[in-house]
């Protein structure tokens, strides 16, 4: 019988993944695909705790945690547009503008 | 929720997201995406989140995803070198995502106990109207913040994205030109 833990250790591994990926790979796009991958994962943990806690506090928190994804992405995807613009390139490591 | 359905369906998911961070080409990373968010709404439904699913496919793999694919193909993106040309450095990054999930699945696991059903659930559990009797009540003035974060991503997303932006990038003898031939919009 699958239980709460399993959709927890799922939803650790997602998150690692997405924690791997924001940090090895050099493409904007994918570090930001990364970054929904972990706030998904996170979204798995909520919805898996509301069940097993039958609460339905879990799942509105989801509903939130998605609206500011999509207003994350919209956001982020315009300053990834406006940044190639100014110095075509997406790979994070010749964005080093700030860097001192 | 039986272990047939969840392995495989786990397995496609765990997959699809090694298939993000792995993959050269982003058109390729952001199917994938697709389909880890798609197994994602197969567990809702069967945690009884249903409008949360139903959410999930269309916000998640429909809007946000189409929005990614449209910035990809904008940009124009040749496939990149993958991981990068210093394979010490994402191993080190693969070791410590490694010791993460670890770490993570072990504190997960011991604090739900083995076998441990919790309550049972009423018949209206994950229904829209329970969940949105919580949201316009509970949850009301997060609620109405949130559509102001909405409306402020618009306009920024607006302002970051239109093409005569008065800030100054690198290139700035080559700005004014840009401005002036593109002046008509």
């Amino acid at each position: 019988m699958i239980g709460t833990a399993h959709f927890l250790a799922l939803s650790a591994v997602l998150f690692s993944i997405g924690a791997v990926g924001a940090v090895v790979r050099r493409n904007v796009i994918i570090i930001f695909m990364s970054i929904e991958l972990m706030l998904n994962a996170a979204n798995l943990a909520f919805v898996a705790g509301s069940n097993s806690l039958g609460s339905m506090n879990g799942q509105s928190i989801v509903f939130f945690v998605m609206t500011v994804a999509a207003a994350e992405a919209a956001v982020g995807l315009a300053v990834i547009l406006a940044l190639f613009r100014n110095r075509q390139t997406v790979a994070a490591d010749e964005i080093a503008l700030l860097k001192w | 929720m039986s272990p047939l359905v969840f392995y495989p369906l786990a397995f496609v998911c765990i997959a699809s997201a090694m298939g993000v961070v792995l993959s050269k080409n982003p058109v390729r990373s952001a199917l994938c995406l697709v389909s880890a968010l798609f197994c994602l709404a197969i567990f809702y439904v069967f945690l009884q989140a249903h409008l949360v699913a139903a959410l999930q496919i269309i916000v998640y793999a429909g809007a946000v995803m189409v929005l990614f694919l449209f910035v990809i193909t904008l940009l124009n993106l040749e496939s990149d070198r993958g991981l990068g040309e210093r394979p010490a450095l994402s191993g080190i990054g693969f070791c410590a995502g490694a010791f993460v999930a670890a770490s993570l699945v072990a504190a997960l696991s011991s604090a739900v106990a083995p076998g441990s059903r919790g309550v049972v659930l009423p018949q209206t559990f994950g229904t829209t109207k329970v969940l949105a009797r919580q949201l316009f009540g509970d949850y009301l003035v997060a609620f109405e913040l949130t559509s102001v974060l909405l409306l402020v991503a618009v306009v920024g997303a607006v302002v970051l994205a239109k093409r005569d932006g008065s800030y100054e990038g690198d290139e700035q003898d080559a700005a004014p030109a840009r401005q002036s031939e593109e002046a008509p919009h």
